[in-house]
């Protein structure tokens, strides 16, 4: 066990565990944000999505030790009331099935728009790839994306 | 107007769940459904229950009881919009939450079989109208005017002739104490203002901000985590256990074996015990359980072949034959064609022996689909508190009634003694009817007498079992020389269930007609997954009626619909499971929505057409070509499922059910070696990615005035043959055996 200190949605936070508890873990069990979902644990289907320094990362396999000092952004701090153009341009496609996916597509996408505004088609379906959705909601993601996207150049 | 009995009670909902408020920690009340957000809402200072689905705030906010599990079919939004209804509610006002398992007010608190909605048509309306009559009445009874002349719109009651007018909120108290009306009456279809309009997700906002929802963000002070290990192959049972190492771990509460079911037990239809007895490690956090199950030495051995009694869904009782030994696949479709030649006969017309003699030409070919593994986003688990008279269960499933009697009978209590709460859930596609989950949940929590929840990893998720069966089907197909279809055979079995719909399509539309029937025993446990057996049939005879009207010279869609005809004015046989002008209407409707018929440049086109579950969907797939691989273009969708309560989300299932059913045809299988699953996580089971997706799908509903039917379940069968007749036109390559990529297509 060793104690580190995190700064997870703009909150520096210390947990104790062991290092190489996944930051997903740490995230659920221990800091209560359990947005960040468990799907695979393996890198397979981007439900632990978040941002580390603003990169999409699997926090199923990133071990709390080698966070360091970087910033941790969960689904929970995306936006302080929900409202980041992704958050709404789901909404507004009314995306979600099941639901349990989105946390992940919704990270991942926002890291897609803040390096690539305006992406094509094909770069939203190459960056979006390692999330799965077995509700099959991927027409509706990319409908949202683009709906974000343009609401985030206007 | 329909005019019906009400069957409710004065105060129904008596059983108030001891969730309520208190479930989550972060301040999230468990029961603070949803919209609108309730940070964003005024509380009433009082509510008033009208009945067990339904309150009313002196504020006018309208809390609905959504009473069947949500498991991405959105219920929690379209159930609730059909009490709002006929309550006459301003949408705005209504909070929504997920009812507790109640069987005392609710009925059919199950989500399978796509019956949510068709069940619920009426009750819910009921309940809706039965409040909106109390607060009538009460109305009158306060204005001193006859009730008949009250009227209401959007939470507002009106009397027109003097002028008088109050909320829904102002007349809530006084609602409270009316009688209970004997009858009620519902509105005409006509007068829906709520449904057949699109409504968001309820729970929509809660989602994208990543509040507590699902079973896994379910938490209760001082509760502890559990896994469970199972045997690494179907046909073994644990032999010993070494926990020694395990139990030293850091944050390692204990470790034990249980059984899931009593000896004698005489199982449920959703109850499975493919793996009687398992290791169950107990401890503080997901992370230091996860390590310690992976310091246990455990060894297993082979069992005996054996039978075990069960119910059915229907409530008979059944004898199943569980057969020892590892099995391979490779073996399997040595036993399927084994067991294909003792089929029984289940449907015979005519004399189709002898047209088949006869006949100018005959077709036949051969399908198949492997074993498929449910793979819910969420994994299973479950929350239970078990204490020396109560247990409290927390979590998602599929069939809560049906659950409550095995946990009651496991753990020795009575029935009200069981508490089941349902979460939003992840996923269920089928594999949550099936709870062993919960009793596992419960027996772990009664054994360490503490408050627990039980986590599977994906790979014990996968490797569990209750997969979707293995099927094999042989079609033939018997023309005369003016090409006309005068004999038909299917021959279909699975491992360890057989496809087979007897009474379907094209059932009642060729003269001579033979249906058969057979099983092959297996100890891979198996279960309904989403549009259970139709999710092959369909797929295998959609392919296979394609090819035969080729060979008729006909155009697919025409060749259809001309069988219809024939199914429709002059029917073969006693008993046809489906409306033959339904299945035309849509095939119809997809015909001219794609334009069926125009040559595009590079788009090669597919088309089949289903029936299940009371509903009726044709597709139309393009295919383009792009270096030597097809891309699905558009997906074109007619769907016949009744009255659309909620389109907006409808229209997501059934892209979903699209997206689902091309994924699972091209790129999903699970195979053995020996007794184990090839594939326990996303590396090797393969699941339609976005790159995979369809680029596009178009949803059209047939106009509709009959009452809601299926839609969870009947878009995912006929896409699988609308995307194997687009691949034969785009490629030239018939195919016959699932996943297709197994045959080196890959869609991109
Ligand atoms: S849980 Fe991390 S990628 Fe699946
Ligand atoms: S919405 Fe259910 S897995 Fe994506």
């Amino acid at each position: 066990m060793a104690t580190f200190t995190l700064t997870v949605n703009g909150k520096k936070q210390a947990v104790d565990v062991d290092p190489n508890t996944p930051v997903l873990w740490v995230l659920r069990d221990h800091l209560n944000l359990v947005g960040t979902k468990f799907g695979c644990g393996m890198a397979q289907c981007g439900a632990c999505t978040i941002h580390v320094d603003g990169v999409a990362t699997r926090s199923c396999m990133l071990p709390v030790s080698s966070v360091g000092d970087q910033k941790v952004t969960t689904i929970e701090g995306l936006s302080e009331k929900g409202d980041h153009p992704v958050q709404k341009a789901w909404l507004e496609h009314d995306v979600p099935q099941c639901g349990y996916c989105q946390a992940g597509q919704i990270m991942n996408a926002a890291a897609l728009l803040s390096e690539t505004p305006n992406p094509t088609d094909e770069q939203i379906e190459t960056a979006m790839n390692g999330n799965i959705c077995r509700c099959g909601t991927y027409v509706r993601i990319k409908a949202a994306i683009k709906t974000a996207s343009k609401n985030l150049n206007a | 107007m329909t005019k019906m009995k009400t069957s409710i009670g004065r105060r129904t909902f008596l059983k108030t769940s001891a969730l309520a408020g208190g479930g989550f920690m972060l301040s999230f009340s468990w029961l603070a459904g949803c919209k609108p957000a309730p940070d964003m809402v005024e509380l009433p200072k009082e509510w008033f229950e009208l009945n067990g689905y339904l309150k009313i705030g002196d504020n006018g906010l309208v809390t609905i009881m959504s009473p069947n599990p949500e498991i991405g079919q959105n219920v929690k939004t379209s159930m609730p919009m059909l009490v709002a209804e006929e309550l006459d509610v301003d949408w705005k006002n209504v909070i929504v939450e997920q009812a507790p398992l109640n069987t005392s007010v609710f009925t059919r608190q199950l989500a399978g079989g796509s019956q949510s909605i068709s069940q619920g048509w009426k009750s819910l309306r009921m309940a809706g109208a039965t409040a909106r009559n109390m607060l009538r009445e009460a109305a009158a009874k306060t204005w001193g005017v006859p009730v008949d002349e009250i009227t209401t719109e959007a939470s507002m009651l009106y009397h027109k002739a003097s002028g008088k007018s109050a909320s829904y909120g102002e007349m809530a108290s006084a609602a409270a104490k009316v009688e209970v009306p004997k009858e009620v009456e519902l509105k005409n279809n006509s007068d829906f203002k709520i449904i057949g309009t699109s409504r968001n997700n309820v729970d929509g906002k809660k989602i994208v901000t990543g509040q507590p929802l699902f079973g896994l963000d379910y938490k209760q002070q001082g509760m502890l985590i559990a896994m469970i290990a199972h045997p690494p192959a179907f046909g073994m049972r644990l032999k010993s256990v070494d926990d020694s190492q395990a139990r030293a771990m850091p944050g390692i509460k204990d470790v034990f074996t249980i059984k899931t079911y009593p000896e004698d037990y005489a199982q449920q239809w959703c109850d499975v015990d493919s793996f009687p007895e398992l290791v169950v490690v107990v401890g503080n956090t997901t992370w230091e359980v996860m390590n310690a199950r992976k310091a246990l030495k455990l060894e297993w051995e082979q069992f005996q072949d054996h039978e075990i009694s069960s119910s059915t869904f229907w409530g008979t009782t059944v004898k199943i034959k569980v057969p020892g030994g590892l099995e391979n696949s490779a073996q399997h479709n040595q036993v399927m064609a084994t067991a294909s030649k003792s089929a029984k006969v289940v449907r015979k017309d005519g004399n189709p022996e002898a047209v088949f003699k006869k006949a100018a030409k005959v077709v036949e070919r051969s399908y198949s689909a492997p074993f498929l593994a449910h793979n819910t986003m969420e994994p299973m688990n479950f929350f239970a508190n078990v204490t020396s008279d109560k247990a409290e269960l927390v979590g998602p499933i599929q069939t809560p009634e049906f659950m409550e009697k095995s946990i009651a009978a496991r753990l020795g209590l009575p029935l009200e003694k069981i508490d089941i709460q349902m979460t939003r859930q992840g996923g269920g596609f089928g594999r949550r009817l099936y709870g062993h989950f919960l009793v596992e949940a419960a027996v772990i929590s009664q054994k360490i007498n503490a408050p627990v929840k039980l986590i599977y990893t994906r790979e014990d998720d996968m490797s569990f079992g209750v997969y979707r069966p293995a099927y094999h089907a042989r079609y033939k197909a018997a023309l005369d020389e003016n090409n006309k279809l005068i004999g038909f055979h299917v021959n279909a079995g699975g491992i360890p269930e057989s496809p087979l719909f007897a009474n379907r399509f094209p059932a009642g539309a060729v003269e001579n007609y033979l249906a058969e029937s057979w099983t092959a025993p297996s100890n891979i446990s198996v279960g309904a997954f989403r549009a259970p057996a139709s999710n092959f049939i369909a797929g295998a005879e959609q392919s296979f009626l394609d090819e035969v009207a080729e060979a008729a010279g006909k155009d697919p869609i025409q060749f259809r619909l001309e069988l219809l005809d024939r199914a429709l004015n002059n029917p073969v046989g006693e008993r046809n499971d489906y409306e033959a002008k339904r299945l035309m209407g849509v095939l119809e409707l997809v015909r001219s929505k794609s334009n069926w018929g125009q040559d595009m440049p590079n788009i090669h086109r597919g088309v089949s057409a289903y029936f299940c579950h009371d509903s009726y969907v044709a597709h139309v797939i393009d295919l383009a070509m792009e270096n030597g691989k097809p891309r699905v273009e558009k997906v074109h969708c007619a769907v016949d499922c009744g009255i659309v309560v909620n389109p907006i989300a409808a229209t997501n299932l059934v892209e979903g059910g699209s997206v689902d059913g091309i994924g699972h045809a091209m790129y999903s299988g699970l195979t053995f070696t020996n007794g184990t699953p090839d594939q326990t996580n996303f590396n090797k089971y393969r699941l339609i990615r976005h790159k995979e997706a369809p680029k596009a799908i178009e949803v059209h509903f047939v106009e509709s005035t009959v009452d809601p039917t299926g839609l969870g379940e009947p878009p995912f069968p006929p896409v699988i043959g609308a995307l194997a007749n687009a691949l034969y036109k785009a490629t030239g390559k018939r195919h016959y055996s699932q996943p297709y990529l197994g045959e080196t297509i890959t869609l991109g």
